[in-house]
């Protein structure tokens, strides 16, 4: 991954204006990193137990010195328990879902009815004399969406225009939910009904009704592969973008195909997979004339804040946004949505706060969703397994919103001269996509690990050699994924793999290996606060949430590790905005962007702290370390006095420090407000077991072993407990999950969760992990993220598996027994 | 009710007075029109008054709690839990009995709180998340959850807590299988299964005593 551009979509609608200025140059290669006073520094490198090596890099001149590996750690690299699990499961966390503030109203939506429409006319008199209803409001502007190019394309019309079934129209706030629920239903809305459009296909076609009126931009795009500015856009077709993520054409792919000995073609098709977080989108908006306060389930308290002072103009100082406990996101929760719009808006006019939340159905409809897609991937190679060509060719649809794309995976994971990728938008009445886990890369390494499992057998190499033979890029990752080649590989079992196909009865038994890709990124900028005070207390401060990930915990073990002191016994506060700005919880960035903040805070609060101890235990401050929560002079264990006690001894009223995240000692190949790229990426291997009933078409996965690396773990136990949920989500867009459209009426018909079908505790395969510690010499954690490569590897491996077991390809997802049996009819 | 943990087990019934009320209310369903007539009008003299749609009192048992309310015929438990005792622990997921977030116990069975009216839970011994605990001491479901990690985002947790917690009490030898069948009617999108298994195992093998303040 040399030079990249950020389309991973992490940050959603609610981006600043400054940061899309910033964003339309397109790619802009990083400057030099971390300007200023620098030292030589050698730093460990390498994967741990597989001969660590040295290098030296210029660091910043206080950088704390690098850490050891882990096993000569306290703190770090342990599995400590999660320090908010205890509220979790006594009911006392506080989700957004449970707020409830004196005089809060429950508002409800509006939704449209029709996929397409103009609203000629808005009558709210019925709703408003309602009896409870203290407020309604009409939607100015429709978020996250695609916008027209041309801002007057739609000048006439009084109300937005109505692009799919479900989308937002107005809204009430009421006493009671019940009373929100009924004035509701009592606004009237007078509809000028278009044709509409919902499936890939159909909106492809010339004549297909159009979604917009003329071309559009989405420069925040959330879906994944993303659209620089610009691009033609015929109907509802928009591209071809032929750089992912910045990642340009390269070579000549006719000579490249003729250059080949081998090559495979094929097309490849993927479902529309919805986000399902069991807490729904909801925000809490208090107005008050001292300032507003937004209780959100987000994913990023900036980008809360940032887009309400945005649309709301107000200063940012007059927002406060508080998320103790998110309900998950995986991509979907960026920015204040038109749920939190309408809440503001309502909380505004009633002079009381306004609860909004998405129920299921809304969820489903309007939280986001992964486009869907159609690849027609070509690859060439020669004899001895070496890549002459890639060209892909993909369509998907995010709805009314862009950032289908998929070809990064393509672009960028094997060592070939000659790529080639046109990849477009298709826009449909349906509702808009948004980032997850992973966008665009899941959808690709499906199509693309197939094709090249299939090239293995074309050149009678068996496909885990192929790999090794193919991917060589000089990447931290690609380094990781030969050692979890190796280790996978034998774990699982990989030499009693039969030839495809040779399973005698209806019931056939299958292993398949894929692998894994991820940006390594960093949220450039955030900071972190550590204090110690005057009675001992450590406790550390940051904007970012917990999504489910353990951000608290792992704050904690880093700050905990340069005091000496238990995880257990650190302040470790996130969920406020008013603390220094956190990174944001998209693009597995949170651990790799706080923790060198944490850790530099902490070590120079322990710093000053050693100097004012100083006195007091008669030694240079050098000398003074912090051990197994005691304080001593190195060397001398007679020294030794608790850290309280130590610390209140010292008479010190607060020791503060705030350190911001650092650039990579390497520096960046690319650098943008929210979002640095790493030259370097996030590895993982997969390796599966399925049983397929060619007889029913019922697809079992039954073994799943799965190889990562995150960097330096912080937390083991918690990165399990990560690689256990994206391989139970692959397991499930694999198998099960798909968004059913009802044509006619644009409306989902599947639009809860006991239709919309998710892998449950029975269809849980037996998973186990296996996890590198690689330290990049990076930063002075080295961690790195692990939630998104967990979930890119496994619908292809379950694939590749499904291949092995019946000899024959399945290039639909999901496998459904209907699209399974037609498979094994071809 | 969310799906029983074990199928062989009768499912709890519905609280026999609400139903009786809601058909001798209602007074024009096909079995009220078989009724004798002097059966008819004995019953309509004995029966207790129509609800609805006003709030009526309403006396719970909650966590060994007797607790008095203002409630419509229409409201769920949960909703009651949620909305007028504060008691926000109890999570809906779905609102129609398919992703078991809501899960509480009745009389030690566990029940989808989103799919039970208020008034059917008259009668019975409502348990929550927040009573599961005897004050600071865990249960030891509650206990393994924090141990194994079998909790990511924590929106479902409350609802495994509670049938894990209900089989580990009925059944202290269960095995996987049993612990895969007692939480099949839950939804989580974390991915926390594998850990929601070992912790139960885990509590079950320690002796899972129960605790409930029922």
């Amino acid at each position: 991954m040399q030079s990249v551009k950020d389309t991973t979509g992490t940050v959603g609608s609610g981006r600043s204006a400054e940061e899309k200025k910033e964003e339309q140059p397109g790619p802009q290669p990083a400057p030099p990193p971390n300007p200023g006073p620098s030292r030589q520094q050698v730093l460990p490198y390498g994967i741990v137990g597989e001969g660590l090596k040295e290098v030296t890099r210029r660091v910043p001149l206080d950088e704390p010195p690098p850490l050891p590996e882990n096993a000569k750690l306290k703190s770090i690299g342990k599995p400590v328990s999660r320090l908010d699990a205890v509220e979790k499961v006594t009911g006392k966390a506080r989700y957004t879902f449970d707020i409830q503030l004196p005089g809060m109203l429950w508002g409800r939506r509006l939704v449209s009815s029709l996929p397409h429409a103009r609203i000629k006319s808005i009558d709210t008199s019925a709703a408003e004399r309602y009896p409870g209803v203290r407020a309604v409001h009409i939607l100015e502007s429709v978020l996250a969406t695609a916008k027209l190019r041309d801002p007057n394309a739609e000048k006439g019309n009084r109300y937005p225009t109505i692009r799919y079934a479900g989308q937002p129209i107005a809204a009430v706030a009421a006493d009671t939910a019940r009373a929100a629920e009924a004035a509701v239903r009592l606004i009237k809305v007078e509809y000028e009904p278009l044709p509409h459009v919902t499936g890939l296909e159909e909106a492809m076609k010339e004549n297909a009704p159009r979604v917009f009126p003329g071309p559009t931009e989405q420069p925040a795009t959330a879906g994944g592969g993303g659209a620089p500015p610009g691009l033609p856009q015929k109907g509802n077709v928009r591209g071809p973008d032929t750089k992912p993520r910045g990642m340009g054409p390269r070579g000549d792919i006719a000579q490249g195909l003729r250059d080949a000995d081998v090559v495979v073609e094929a097309e490849y098709r993927t479902q529309v997979q919805t986000h399902v977080p069991m807490e729904p989108h909801g925000l809490v908006a208090d107005w008050r004339d001292e300032g507003l306060t937004l209780y959100a389930s987000t994913q990023h308290l900036g980008s809360v804040r940032d887009e309400a002072a945005e649309l709301l103009e107000l200063p940012r100082s007059k927002i406060r946004v508080v998320s103790d406990f998110t309900g998950g996101g995986f991509g979907a929760k960026y920015g204040i949505g038109n749920y939190g719009l309408l809440a503001i808006h309502l909380s505004r006019k009633a002079k009381a706060p306004v609860r909004m939340v998405m129920d299921r159905r809304e969820e489903h409809v309007s939280g986001g969703h992964r486009p869907n897609s159609l690849q027609r991937l070509k690859l060439g190679a020669k004899r001895d397994g070496t890549l002459t060509a890639i060209q892909l060719q993909a369509h998907g649809s995010g709805g009314v919103a862009g950032g289908a794309g998929v070809g990064f995976c393509h672009s960028t994971l094997y060592e070939c001269p000659n790529v080639h990728v046109e990849q477009y938008d298709v826009f449909t009445n349906t509702g808009p996509c948004a980032a997850f886990r992973a966008p665009g890369q899941v959808q690709g390494i499906f199509s693309l690990e197939q094709s090249v499992d299939e090239l293995a057998e074309k050149l009678g190499m068996d496909p885990v050699a192929l790999r090794g033979k193919i991917d060589v890029s000089k990447t931290d990752d690609a380094l990781a994924r030969a050692h979890e080649r190796r280790l996978g590989a034998e774990r699982f079992g990989w030499s009693k793999r039969k030839p495809a196909g040779s399973d005698k009865g209806p019931i056939k038994r299958g292993m398949g290996f894929a692998q894994s890709q991820w940006l390594y990124l960093v949220h450039p900028n955030i900071a972190c606060e550590v204090r110690v005070s005057g009675d001992g207390s450590v406790e550390a401060f940051c904007a970012t949430q917990d999504i489910g990930t353990g951000t608290r915990t792992i704050l904690a073990q880093v700050v905990a590790e340069e005091f000496g002191l238990r995880p257990e016994e650190i302040g470790s506060h996130i969920g406020d905005s008013r603390y220094p700005a956190g990174p944001a919880s998209g693009g597995s960035r949170v651990t790799s962007s706080l923790t060198p903040a944490a850790r530099n805070a902490a070590y120079r609060c322990a710093r000053e702290l050693a100097t004012r101890l100083a006195p007091l235990l008669k030694a240079n401050p050098d000398d003074i370390v912090f051990a197994e929560g005691k304080v001593m002079v190195k060397g001398k264990i007679s020294s030794a006095m608790p850290f309280r006690e130590a610390v209140k001894k010292a008479g010190i009223e607060e020791i503060s420090h705030r350190a911001e995240r650092r650039d990579d000692y390497e520096g960046y190949a690319m650098k943008m407000p929210t979002i640095a790229i790493s030259r370097h990426g996030i590895g993982g291997v997969q390796f599966a077991e399925v049983a397929v009933d060619t007889e029913t078409g019922i697809v079992k996965v039954e073994r799943i072993v799965a190889v990562h690396d995150c960097g330096r773990p912080i937390n083991p136990k918690l990165v399990e407990s990560q690689i256990y949920g994206g391989v139970i989500q692959g397991v499930s867009y694999a198998l099960y999950e798909e968004r059913h459209l009802d044509a006619a009426s644009g409306h989902q018909l599947n639009a809860n969760v006991d239709q919309y079908k998710i892998v449950g505790a029975r269809e849980v395969p037996t998973i186990e992990v296996l996890l590198l510690e690689q330290l990049g010499a990076q930063s002075s954690t080295d961690a790195r993220g692990v939630a998104e490569p967990a979930n890119v590897a496994t619908a292809a491996a379950v694939a590749n598996a499904f291949y092995n077991a019946t000899g024959k390809r399945i290039r639909t997802l999901p496998m459904t027994p209907a699209n399974v049996l037609a498979a094994l009819r071809t | 009710m969310a799906p029983s943990d074990d199928d062989s087990d009768p499912k709890p019934q519905l609280p026999r007075l609400s139903r009786r009320a809601f058909f001798q209310g209602a007074g024009a369903s096909a079995l009220t029109a078989t009724l004798a007539q002097s059966v008819a009008e004995a019953a309509t003299a004995a029966a207790p008054a129509v609800l609805g749609p006003e709030p009526s009192p309403l006396s719970l048992s909650v966590n060994g709690r007797t607790v008095s309310l203002q409630v419509d015929p229409a409201t769920t438990l949960a909703e009651v839990l949620r909305n007028q005792l504060g008691m926000t622990g109890t999570k809906v997921g779905c609102d129609r009995g398919a992703c078991s977030a809501c899960t509480v116990w009745l009389d030690g069975e566990v029940a989808a709180s989103c799919m039970t009216l208020a008034y059917d839970a008259r009668g019975w011994k409502v348990t929550t998340i927040e009573g599961l605990a005897r004050g600071d001491e865990l249960h030891p479901v509650q206990r393994a959850f924090v141990e194994n990690d079998a909790l990511q985002c924590g929106f479902c947790t409350p609802g495994m807590v509670m049938s894990c917690a209900a089989l580990v009490e009925r059944n202290p030898k269960c095995t996987l299988e049993d612990v895969k069948q007692a939480v099949s009617g839950h939804l989580c999108r974390c991915g926390t299964y594998p850990n929601v298994f070992k912790a139960t195992l885990a509590a079950a093998k320690g002796g899972g005593k129960p605790k409930g303040n029922s």
